[in-house]
């Protein structure tokens, strides 16, 4: 026991280990800090370290070349001894990340930790959630699969859109005029060196700010903060109910990381890692992209966009809300912290958490979508073809035929980007629907020079008799002329 | 000590800062650390930026295949290889695009890329239409837009015949930004 006592003093005599050991994990904090509200800044950190492991232990094997990267993913998953671990913990840890760094900010937010003194706090936090996020984006990059090749060039085809030099910023993000190993290759540069030295810088900047400008106490619902007094009172606070954060403080960051890290290792195990589907191969055009997760919502939004706005909010709208996240602790300047003071903070996080939330939902399912196998693998339930003439059971070919299904569901099935078709006929009256289906309107296409008027006819004779039983089809309210295909024998 | 002496004899001017041997020395170490840096920055922005200047293979007429391979009337799936294309690309190397063979040496040749936002549009000679699965992008055949979010037609290669061969210069993916 002696030797590690004198081992210690000697260390200490050179590192200062007691002076290092106050002034971080045992600096003293006001104790209403310690908060299970205060937890999600530490388990965040803890994700970040597995990350860091994980991920350094994945580029042992993975080949960040578009020839074998699908290759080492697949060794990874089925021959390297834990790969397939190692793939799930750096999968799941990226989802708890993301997860938990959105929560820690929302609760800095409801509880006005970014006011005064803390406000670079917060934009140093700010630009390492973006490099979160960076980090998420890359990373999904890496797997290279079908999903990750399309989702590349969805990104470009964004950055493209920038004014003047949308050709330049593609070509340098892509490393080369077209999507090839040029772009892996940077996407795996900017995801193990670069955003990695910058969180970490940035993390070094933050964890300061924290310390220097001490963890906020937990708010009160009338106090105000006063720059002029505010520090000389937290001094206060600090000495009056202060304890050190380790380990009098601590305890429930301890309690919850480890249940982070057990829940991560749970996914890992039982759900395991993001299978990538399918090798890049860009001549495999039968594919329908889809983003991870946190960029569903985005995904959602550049669907639902009028076409109008989608370049201008790309090119505006998305680096001001950037800058507005960055300038929240300088708009709101109100000295109250607590939320039940502060609607408009609790409204915006409400609004912001519900739009991200049906966004995603959105676009997980996707309805914009067409169903493009819907033509030729969606059946035609019986009771819309059940007894119809044959020129209608024509028509009802064509519908399947003509892809008009890939938009158009009947009874609920078939894609849901247009109109669902089982009630069409009281919608449209018969010339109506002649003219929509030769010059299409808006959304539709024009199906007139790939349509015989014999099969328009068709189509249409079958798409009247789409009513349900006891709604009769729209009539015009003049009398309609004959129909171009008389079904008059004589 | 020799500095303090010259000035105790010469007093400079009010505003002027002496120069000494150690600001001299600390100038000169400055700027030639500048100069140096440079020397290894300049190289450094070239290497990462190279990307961005354009390059003679951009332009490059790249083979298609023989025209026999896409029948009049008909629109048929082509792939081409990245004249930027490194040893190590596999399958990404190859590039696909829609050949309309019109009639005679009448082609169109459209890029795989949606004008919404790049998704791979499909042909459907049924309807003759090509539909983009992401967000229902819909073009003519003749790649005007029909309807959905893309704001223009499908993008258009350059193309030429020779000797019975189709090249095309497909050496970068249109966008938005500067329309092909
Ligand atoms: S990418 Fe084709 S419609 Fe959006």
């Amino acid at each position: 026991m002696k030797i590690f006592a004198s081992i210690y003093q000697w260390l200490d005599d050179r590192l200062a280990l007691g002076r290092l050991y106050d002034q971080s994990i045992g600096h003293r904090i006001p104790a209403s800090a310690s908060s299970w509200f205060y937890v999600f800044g530490s388990a965040t950190l803890a994700c970040l370290a597995i990350q860091l492991v994980t991920g350094t232990c994945l580029a042992l094997v993975y080949v960040p070349s578009p020839e074998f990267a699908y290759a080492s993913i697949e060794y990874l998953d089925y021959t390297q001894p834990f790969g397939w671990l190692l793939r799930g913990l750096h999968f799941w840890g990226s989802n708890f990340m993301v997860a938990l760094v959105t929560i820690h900010m929302i609760q800095v937010f409801l509880f006005g930790a970014y006011k005064y003194p803390r406000e670079l706090t917060w934009v140093v936090g700010s630009t390492l959630f973006l490099c979160v996020i960076a980090m998420a984006f890359t990373g999904q990059g890496l797997r290279f699969d079908q999903d990750g090749y399309w989702g590349l060039e969805i990104v470009m085809s964004i950055l493209g859109r920038i004014p003047f030099v949308g050709m330049e910023a593609t070509h340098l993000v892509q490393g080369s005029p077209i999507i090839s190993g040029a772009t892996l290759s940077r996407f795996f540069t900017i995801h193990v060196f670069v955003v990695p030295a910058v969180i970490i810088s940035l993390l070094v900047i933050h964890i300061r700010l924290v310390l220097l400008m001490g963890i906020s106490e937990y708010p009160v619902a009338g106090k105000k903060i006063d720059p002029e007094t505010y520090r000389e009172d937290y001094e206060k606070l600090v000495e009056r109910t202060g304890e050190r954060l380790m380990p009098e403080g601590g305890g429930k960051d301890l309690v919850f990381t480890a249940l982070i890290l057990t829940a991560i290792v749970t996914c890992a195990v039982v759900i395991g890692p993001k299978i990538p589907n399918g090798p890049a191969d860009p001549s495999l055009i039968h594919t329908v992209p889809r983003p991870d997760f946190y960029f569903l919502s985005l995904f959602a939004v550049f669907a639902l966009m009028p076409p109008y706005m989608e370049s201008f909010s790309i090119v505006y709208l998305l680096p001001l809300s950037i800058v507005i996240l960055f300038a929240v602790p300088f708009i709101s300047r109100g000295q109250e912290r607590h939320w039940s003071k502060r609607p408009g903070a609790i409204i915006t996080v409400v609004l912001v958490m519900t739009s991200l939330v049906i966004l995603a939902y959105e676009g997980l399912t996707s309805p914009w979508s067409p169903h493009m196998n819907a033509w030729s693998g969606v059946p035609i339930q019986p009771q819309f073809v059940q007894g119809r003439t044959p020129l209608e059971h024509v028509g009802a070919t064509i519908v399947q035929g003509k892809q008009c299904r890939n938009c158009h569901s009947i009874d609920g099935t078939g894609g849901k980007r247009g109109p669902d078709l089982s009630g069409v006929a009281t919608r449209l009256t018969y010339n109506q629907l002649v003219r929509q289906v030769l010059q299409g309107d808006g959304n539709m296409p024009a199906f007139g020079r790939h349509l015989s008027p014999y099969e328009v006819t068709a189509l249409v004779s079958f798409l009247h008799t789409l009513h349900p039983e006891n709604e009769p089809p729209s009539q015009n309210s003049a009398p309609e002329p004959a129909p171009p295909i008389s079904t008059d024998p004589y | 000590m020799a500095e303090e002496h010259d000035h105790e004899h010469e007093p400079l001017p009010e505003g002027v800062p002496p120069v000494t041997r150690r600001g001299l020395l600390f100038n000169l170490g400055l700027g030639a650390n500048v100069v140096a840096a440079s020397m290894i920055g300049i190289p450094i922005i070239g290497y990462v930026f190279s990307a961005v200047f354009k390059e003679k293979a951009q332009q490059a007429w790249i083979p298609l295949g023989r025209i026999e391979q896409f029948p009049e009337g008909q629109t048929r799936l082509a792939t081409y290889t990245n004249p930027f294309r490194r040893p190590w690309d596999g399958f990404v190397a190859d590039i696909p695009c829609w050949v309309r063979h019109i009639e005679n040496d009448n082609f169109q040749i459209f890029a795989i890329n949606c004008a919404h936002l790049g998704c791979p549009v499909r042909w459907f000679p049924q309807s003759g239409l090509f539909m983009c699965p992401c967000h229902g992008g819909v073009y003519y055949e003749d790649g005007s837009r029909a309807s959905g979010p893309p704001p223009r037609g499908l993008y258009e290669y350059e193309y030429r015949i020779r000797n019975g061969h189709l090249e095309v210069r497909g050496g970068e993916t249109p966008n938005l930004s500067e329309s092909v």
